[in-house]
């Protein structure tokens, strides 16, 4: 089913496995960067920079529910704290954009330590796990609402002052670069999650939580900083699209629509794998747009496709994407 | 803080709304009880049911009362087929697939409505929609007092085929010890998808004595998801007595809690009550440690 633990053996071709996640992410990112130089039309750079924005929503939740086997259904959570942290950050603290985006992943990875610890503390796991966090996105939105500091329904509207200093950039290719940055670095932590002793750990745990509790991890702990990781990359995801579209309300930030992105794009690309999430967004990007052009933009077609793939994925290509991939490759 | 003038009426508005919550819960709460999975398209499949009466009134006339024998059997219906023909082959045996597929099935549902009948909220007129009754301090809709009458009578009637007929005691069976059923001779997957049919069946009946007094839109089935889910955990997950007294005291918590915080703070009540009882007490106020 999953990697066996043996096979991450620690000796020289362990070391080689590891230069290679390495070698093919710097790949990645120079083909991505190239492409970006060389595209100029508005549409595909659109295209680009929304499938990395689904890739970093994917690789987030991957970090919990692929690695840690914690199926989050309101990851929005995170998402949204980011977003209102930024754009407050900004317009009440003053906050220069680039300092705010490390206070907003912060407190976002706060929310995500605060919700693990109670959370995992008390043992939930499975169907439980789900329907508390979507609780928790849903008191999390309700307060958006209600309280002053975010502007309830009206929602927030960052002032326009376009330059890099201030993240906002005259093309899309200057918040391609910076999505790239944060989807390199979201990279980066998924391949050391597969090499290195938390990692294991984490993987342990989902397995088997039992075994692995038996043979000396603190399952707590380790779900804890899963949980951590994963809400403070979903926050940077969050500031992303502050940045991006200059307004966050109530129902963007913690409404179902991000948390259904995050885990569909991950489950469809391959969970618990280190190229799944960049599969799963996409293939569903692709399948979202093809479906614009056939049938006109109606509201809430994406999502129909979304649900229907996953409910594909899960029927027949359990392993998504990625676990297919991986099948022909062996066979 | 209010008197007793403000208090009864909020009080009576809560129980009304809450048996209607209880009979949604007994759905949910059957459907674990049997399967042992969370259905999540519990909320979308409310939706469906609320736009055919929807449809039928505003199509045929068919005065939401009476749409009951269509509605109800239409439900059951799909929940047998869906279970069969969608849920059960995609679990693969895991419950975490079970949940993921009816995941699934809301989004699909839900922006299936919203591609057809766009996010306007649609309600009905009947001749009866503003028909109020006093009791004591309080004025009381009728219709509010029919759904009240009518979900406690539905929840009477699911508890007792489950109860006395041969379909319940094979559906306890499968609940209990699923192979030991099969080796009965019971049809275990026959059983899976009655269960089913007859959780979204309850969905029918409740959208039916809703809609009168309540509205229709895409959405409007997340709204109650969580909220069935609160109340089947309050309750005890599988426990029909659980799902009746929270249903009733979720109504009451959210029609006091409106009246105190207001409207929108209310609804935090209810996702506080959730989250503090799965953490502290999962096992809910009847159902018995897992």
């Amino acid at each position: 089913m999953h990697e066996r633990l043996s096979q991450r053996s620690r000796d020289a071709s362990g070391r080689s496995v590891a230069l290679k996640d390495v070698a093919t992410i710097v790949v990645f990112a120079v083909a991505v960067a190239l492409l970006t130089a060389w595209l100029d039309s508005g549409v595909w750079l659109t295209f680009v920079m929304m499938t990395l924005y689904a890739t970093l929503l994917a690789q987030a939740w991957n970090l919990l529910g692929g690695f840690g086997g914690q199926f989050s259904f309101g990851h929005a959570l995170f998402f949204g704290t980011g977003a209102y942290v930024q754009a407050i950050a900004q317009m009440q603290g003053g906050f220069n954009p680039w300092l705010a985006l490390v206070v907003a992943v912060a407190v976002a990875a706060g929310v995500g330590a605060v919700v693990g610890a109670l959370t995992f503390r008390y043992g939930l796991k499975g169907s439980y796990f789900a329907l508390v966090t979507l609780a928790f996105a849903e008191v999390f939105r309700i307060l958006a609402l209600s309280v002053g500091f975010t502007g309830g329904g009206v929602g927030l509207m960052l002032p326009l002052a376009e330059s890099a200093g201030n993240m906002q950039f005259g093309s899309r290719k200057g918040y391609i670069a910076l999505m790239l940055g944060l989807v390199v670095a979201a990279l980066a932590v998924t391949a050391w999650l597969r090499r290195s002793r938390f990692g294991a750990q984490l993987q342990a745990v989902r397995d088997n939580e039992d075994a692995a509790r038996a043979i000396g991890v603190d399952p707590w702990r380790t779900k804890l900083g899963a949980i951590t990781l994963s809400g403070g990359f979903m926050g940077a995801a969050g500031a992303f699209y502050l940045q991006v579209f200059q307004y966050i309300d109530p129902a963007i930030a913690f409404g179902p629509q991000v948390s259904v992105e995050a885990l569909v794009g991950a489950i469809v690309g391959g969970m618990g794998t280190l190229w799944g999430p960049l599969l799963g967004a996409l293939v569903l990007h692709t399948l979202a747009d093809l479906t614009r052009n056939l049938f006109g933009a109606l509201p809430g077609i994406n999502l129909v496709i979304y649900g229907a793939v996953l409910i594909l994925i899960v029927m027949f290509l359990p392993r998504g994407i990625a676990g297919m991939l991986d099948r022909w490759k062996r066979s | 803080m209010f008197g007793f003038d403000i208090l009864f009426p909020s009080l009576l508005n809560g129980l009304t709304t809450g048996a209607v919550y209880a009979l949604i819960a007994l759905g949910l709460t059957l459907i674990y009880g049997v399967l042992h999975i969370i259905n999540f398209a519990h909320g979308a499949a409310l939706m469906v049911a609320l736009y055919a009466v929807y449809l039928l009134k505003v199509n045929w006339g068919v005065d939401p009362y009476l749409a009951l024998p269509i509605v109800v059997p239409g439900m059951f219906a799909l929940g047998y087929v869906l279970q069969r023909a969608v849920i059960n082959r995609a679990s693969h045996g895991k419950d975490e697939n079970i949940l993921l597929v009816t995941l699934g099935l809301s989004i699909v549902l839900e922006n299936l409505a919203l591609i057809v009948f766009k996010s306007d909220t649609r309600t009905i007129e009947t001749a009866y929609t503003l028909a109020t009754v006093q009791i004591g301090p309080a004025f009381i809709a009728v219709p509010k007092l029919v759904a009240f009458a009518g979900a406690l009578l539905c929840a009477g009637v699911l508890m007792a085929i489950v109860a006395r007929t041969d379909l319940g005691r094979a559906i306890r069976a499968v609940a209990r010890e699923k192979h030991g059923a099969r080796l009965m001779g019971i049809d275990v997957d026959h059983v899976y998808a009655m269960s089913f049919g007859i959780g979204l069946a309850c969905l029918g009946a409740a959208a039916c004595f809703l809609l009168p007094t309540y509205y229709v839109n895409p959405q409007v089935g997340s709204g109650f998801v969580l909220v069935a889910f609160t109340i089947v955990v309050l309750g005890g997950m599988g426990s029909f007595a659980g799902a009746l007294v929270g249903g009733l005291l979720i109504g009451v918590v959210e029609s006091l809690g409106g009246l105190v915080l207001g409207e929108s703070l209310g609804q935090i009540g209810i996702f506080g009550i959730f989250i503090l009882v799965l953490l502290f007490r999962p096992q809910g106020l009847f159902g018995a440690r897992a």
